[in-house]
């Protein structure tokens, strides 16, 4: 018995939205207990095989079970115990649109720019650095944690922001908390933006050192931005379809160009760049992207990225599935147990959860599913689909990447991750050092290093930390054996050099803008002179806090590039704790809204990961800042490197007494952010609690959201359209070509093509 | 054969308008929608116009870019 209600919102329009309360038909009930169990069986597999014959296709299918289980049953759950969406009303985008920031959009295509939007080079990076304690730990918390964690902030936090007319994470702080825990909340994001910014701009630094290649072919991409701005601007403007097509040509054309080039004796000269210049190149490309207009380099970059990110990704799905790769790496490495793994120091809890990140929990997607994407959203049940649904792709995209990463040799994995003071920098020294960790397969030789790196078109391969290098080589492994053979090898490692070079990127260049107009605005608060500072269109006032911001992100950069103790091990964690810890502030926020909002019966939803994310997030700083490990607290290394400075003797990986100085001065910033961020997420869980409890005893519910208006547009709730909402959908069609009412986007143009 | 060849060409063609639409290249034209059906009364920009509107607008309000 189907029980279909239309809603109405007008006597003389057709209904603004489908509501199907029907009972799932026997048929359906049977195609998702198959899922459920082909996903178990999988888990099965992957759970009690051991040795080195493991398929990687049962990771994907025991992921994509899970998700499809967890997004029919628990995302719905969500809907119906908290969103409770209503697509009789109008959404933030029909309300104020505007053409620019506000304007619904097409369900599908809004559930592409927000996986552009929020996916980039942190899901990639993570589960790579992760895959030093085997694929199985990994592999479950990028799974479990999206579905009960991740899908489920990004979820309610686009909720949220959506039934507050797009109010950013900052704004729906102060709104919730008050002033001083909204302002620990704003002080947190811009903090934890700028390590963002310097670990990523890191990432890059490492994987362009010493590579004529790489370096040639990211340094065109400005050039062909450029290219595609001015064509926007003055040729033909508005085709940006047209002109992303021409960039992603002229893009492999850069790619395969960097190969000539590099073998020239002028440009191996000309592109062979030491980490410290290039990490000066990025600070001076962020200062300047975030200063010229935004037509000319951020947007047409941004579309390339975005073209790169969904091809690049949706190729890397096919070839798995078509190459069928086996896993090199053991399903639980004794790294997992002793916590002294090269790639990152400390045991599997807590640091397998800082370290993975992005992938299953991520902070910084709460700025993007507020402020950005309500502004988008045409029905609010279109929430689920884009916010639950988008993290389970990003979550999808750490999956692959744990993937590649455990198929690549386990020799060349440690010889590519372990820091220079492990490996020694030479093909011998590391192979002698991999051979020490008792790795499985046949023991290495100084060819085996030598021999990838001339694979791959590099002068060497050792010690290339940060994850991107291992992702690329994983990838050409993948991509060559059903794209172009052998030869390619080393095309396809500078293409996957290229992907990730070119988000992280877009993310220093739109990072660095979105902080300097934070910083204006901040420092415009205090009035006075400073006041002008709101003003964006005051060129001087941009400057300087480009200026600022690039400073700050820049120091951070530099001194990871010049740590003697290795810059990605010291500082992927910061940039873990402080990802996490952005979600932690967002789940707050989201558990306030429901105690407030009278839903505390269902405050365990958000409750869970907020409760399990601090545990992991206070675990992680207390033994940063207190462990009596040298490998692992920051105060500790310190306290060791300032005797030895007294001394007059070394410490730890320092050589000399210069690297002794830096090694005393770099602990001690890295420690004192370690606290910082700890103490303000502290203090923003410590007045939530406060405003929790008040509001329970008051016994009154409030709410922060804006009055509603009722829809005048109609789109399908799901992906796929169903059969009532297609009628429905011919009823507007039908009006709309009558003349009477225009369609509300240009999306239904295609719908109507294709029938 | 035929039906084949046409559906094949209808999810090329849905496929390159999903990728125009991810980077905007439909935003015009749903605008210019927008505007003759709420704002019958205010003048439609050209295209070039609009474009320009719209950066000049994305120059004080950026749009954040995750990891």
């Amino acid at each position: 018995m189907a029980t279909v209600e239309y809603l109405r919102t007008d006597p003389d329009l057709p209904p603004v939205g489908v509501v199907d309360r029907s009972p799932m038909t026997p048929a359906k009930k049977g195609i998702f207990a198959a899922i459920a169990g082909l996903g178990a069986v999988a888990w099965a597999v992957l759970a009690i095989a051991r040795g080195e014959n493991v398929n990687a296709v049962w990771i994907v299918v025991a992921a994509v079970c899970t998700y499809i289980t967890a997004y029919r049953f628990y995302a719905r759950y969500i809907e119906w115990k908290i969103t409770k969406p209503r697509d009789d009303l109008a959404t933030p985008a029909e309300i104020l649109e505007n053409g620019k920031d506000f304007m619904p959009m097409d369900r599908r295509v809004l559930y592409g720019h927000h996986f552009a939007a929020i996916a980039g080079a942190g899901p990639l990076v993570g589960p790579v650095l992760a895959a030093q304690m085997g694929y199985l730990p990994g592999t479950i918390w990028i799974v479990v944690g999206v579905c009960l964690a991740g899908a489920v902030q990004d979820y309610l936090v686009l909720w949220a922001s959506t039934k507050r007319r797009g109010r950013s994470l900052g704004q729906m702080a102060r709104d919730e908390l008050g002033v001083v825990g909204g302002i620990a909340a704003i002080v947190a994001i811009l903090v934890i933006m700028m390590i963002l910014l310097a670990v990523l701009a890191l990432v890059v630094v490492n994987a362009l050192g010493e590579s004529p290649w790489g370096v040639f072919s990211i340094a065109m991409t400005i050039p062909i931005a450029l290219f595609m701005g001015v064509y926007l601007r003055f040729l033909r403007p508005g085709r940006v379809g047209e002109v992303s097509a021409i960039g992603i040509v002229l893009l492999l054309l850069a790619i395969v160009g960097g190969g000539w080039v590099s073998e020239t004796e002028w440009g191996a000269d000309w592109f062979t760049l030491s980490r410290t210049t290039i990490a000066w190149a990025l600070i001076g490309y962020g200062f300047l992207a975030s200063v010229l207009p935004v037509w000319l380099l951020l947007a047409p970059r941004d579309y390339l990225s975005t073209f790169m990110k969904i091809g690049t990704i949706g190729l890397l799905a096919i070839g798995i599935l078509v190459t069928m790769p086996v896993l090199t790496a053991p399903a639980i490495s004794e790294f997992a147990g002793t916590g002294a793994g090269p790639s990152f120091a400390g045991s599997l809890f807590p640091f397998l959860f800082i370290t993975i990140a992005c992938g299953a929990l991520s902070g910084f997607h709460a700025l993007i599913s507020s402020g950005t994407t309500p502004k988008l959203l045409e029905k609010e049940s279109h929430a689920k689909m884009i916010g639950y649904g988008g993290m389970l792709m990003e979550s999808f995209v750490a999956v692959m990447a744990i993937i590649t990463a455990c198929i690549i040799d386990q020799h060349l994995y440690f010889g590519m991750n372990a820091p220079l003071s492990l490996t020694g920098g030479t093909p011998e020294q590391a192979a002698e050092y991999t051979n020490s960790l008792g790795l499985a397969g046949a023991p290495a030789t100084a060819e085996t290093f030598s021999q990838a790196a001339e694979d791959v078109g590099e002068n060497t391969i050792i010690s290339r930390t940060g994850g991107a290098p291992t992702l690329a080589v994983g990838i050409s492994e993948v991509f060559h054996q059903f794209l172009g053979g052998e030869s390619m090898k080393s095309f396809w490692y500078h293409f996957a050099i290229m992907f990730e070079a070119l988000f992280i990127l877009t993310t220093i260049d739109a990072g660095t803008r979105v902080a300097r107009f934070m910083v204006s605005d901040a420092l415009g608060n205090f009035g006075g002179p400073l006041a002008r500072l709101k003003d964006p269109s005051w060129r001087v006032g941009a400057w300087v806090c480009s200026l600022v911001v690039v400073a700050a992100w820049g120091s951070i950069l530099l001194m990871g590039v010049t740590d003697p103790l290795g810059g990605i091990n010291a500082l992927y964690p910061l940039f873990g704790i402080a990802n996490q810890l952005l979600a932690a502030v967002a789940l707050t926020v989201v558990v306030v809204i429901l105690v407030k909002k009278g839903l505390t019966r269902y405050a365990w939803i958000p409750g869970i990961p907020l409760v399990w994310d601090l545990v992991v997030t206070m675990t992680a700083s207390w033994q940063k800042i207190f462990s009596a490990d040298p490998k692992l607290g920051y105060w500790k290394q310190h306290s060791l490197c300032r005797q030895a400075q007294e001394a007059g003797s070394l410490c730890l990986s320092a050589k000399t007494p210069q690297e002794v100085d830096v090694v005393v001065r770099n602990t001690f910033i890295q420690g004192t952010l370690s606290i910082l961020f700890a103490a303000l997420v502290l203090v923003v869980a410590a007045v939530a609690v406060l405003v929790c409890v008040r509001a329970v005893r008051s016994g009154e519910t409030s709410t922060s959201e804006t009055p509603e208006e009722p829809s005048k547009i109609f789109a399908p709730s799901g992906f796929v359209a169903t059969k009532a909402e297609r009628e429905v959908q011919r009823q507007w069609d039908e009006l709309i070509a009558s003349g009477a009412v225009r369609a509300p986007g240009a999306a239904h143009a295609v719908e109507v093509e294709a029938k | 054969m035929r039906t084949g060849t046409n559906r094949l060409v209808a999810a090329a063609r849905a496929t390159l308008w999903w990728l125009d639409s991810v980077v905007g290249g439909q935003d015009y034209q749903r605008y210019v929608a927008h505007l003759r059906r709420r704002h019958p009364d205010r003048p439609v920009p050209t295209e070039r116009e609009y474009w320009r509107e719209r950066h000049a607008h994305a120059e004080s309000n950026p749009g954040g870019r995750c990891c």
